[in-house]
């Protein structure tokens, strides 16, 4: 079955976490053979994933994990003390 | 954000409850970027986010003798930062929970990818620039509540579907399809930002995600 753009959009997300069966992925790739336009979708969803997934793009505030560790340490203080 | 062994994590969390208080520290260690995320992804303030991820911490800290090694350790401290979240949110704006549910309805119908063929091969330095991470940022903010809580889980903090579901307390399927929307949100979002780049090597493809 030849499958339209559409089609393939709404399988894009699955496809790219790979939990699309053998037969839909199979056509979802054939299509992407010849289709630019889905192939550009695809590859410009998968770049934002990696872009998302960099630790640079979502940074901590500065000294996040010191004051987390100060408080933790102050209620492991009051603990010991009960 | 993989756990090398859940064996060595089973064994810490015995100990900490035997009395290794200190240890306590160690256990948090590997996921103190997820906490931070996953409230950050809901109260959206960086003040608010850390002072919730302590607490957070604090109150897992201090039920860690409820935790069940049924779940994994690191579903049930999302778990605890969720409804840390959750709280804030109540607190905040009475009408946020409501409003939340109303949006699972509101979007219907348009979760199209943007079309377009003059950009697939984006060179690694756009990627690398300033503006697009920032955009990238905003783009997430702006995501309808229920959307960006999937896409912070699954694609920043990097749960799987289950995981997700789970500490969400919602169904795989609904993970899946609102996943889905917040990808094809941004994917939309962001082409302006992407278009205008030059060709570049493909090299940078050959990456893994």
């Amino acid at each position: 079955m030849k499958m339209d753009c559409k089609h393939v959009w709404e399988h894009i997300s699955e496809y790219i976490d790979d939990s699309v069966d053998a037969k839909l992925r199979e056509d979802i790739e054939r299509h992407l053979e010849h289709c630019e336009i889905c192939s550009a979708i695809l590859d410009s969803t998968r770049n934002i994933l990696i872009l998302t997934a960099d630790n640079l793009t979502f940074e901590l505030p500065v000294g996040y994990s010191e004051r987390l560790h100060a408080r933790l340490a102050r209620e492991l203080e009051t603990a010991k003390q009960d | 954000m993989k756990q090398e062994s859940g064996t060595t994590e089973a064994a810490l969390i015995e100990r900490i409850l035997a009395g290794e208080k200190e240890l306590f520290h160690e256990l948090i260690r590997p996921y103190e970027r997820r906490v931070y995320l996953t409230v950050f992804s809901m109260v959206k303030n960086e003040t608010e986010a850390e002072d919730a991820a302590q607490e957070t911490v604090i109150s897992a800290y201090r039920h860690l003798a409820s935790f069940r090694g049924d779940a994994k350790f690191s579903t049930w401290l999302t778990t605890i930062a969720i409804n840390e979240g959750r709280k804030r949110l109540r607190k905040a704006k009475r009408a946020a929970e409501e409003s939340i549910e109303e949006q699972a309805e509101g979007h219907e119908g348009d979760f199209t990818p943007a079309p377009l063929t003059d950009w697939r091969e984006i060179p690694l330095e756009a990627l690398e620039r300033k503006e697009l991470r920032q955009a990238l940022r905003s783009a997430v903010a702006e995501l309808p509540d229920i959307y960006r809580q999937v896409f912070t889980l699954r694609d920043l903090e990097e749960l799987n579907v289950e995981e997700t579901a789970e500490a969400l307390g919602i169904n795989p399927g609904a993970v899946k399809v609102r996943l889905h929307r917040a990808r094809m949100m941004l994917q939309k979002r962001l082409v302006p930002f992407l278009k205008s780049t030059a060709r570049a090597s493909r090299a940078f493809f050959g990456r893994a995600l």
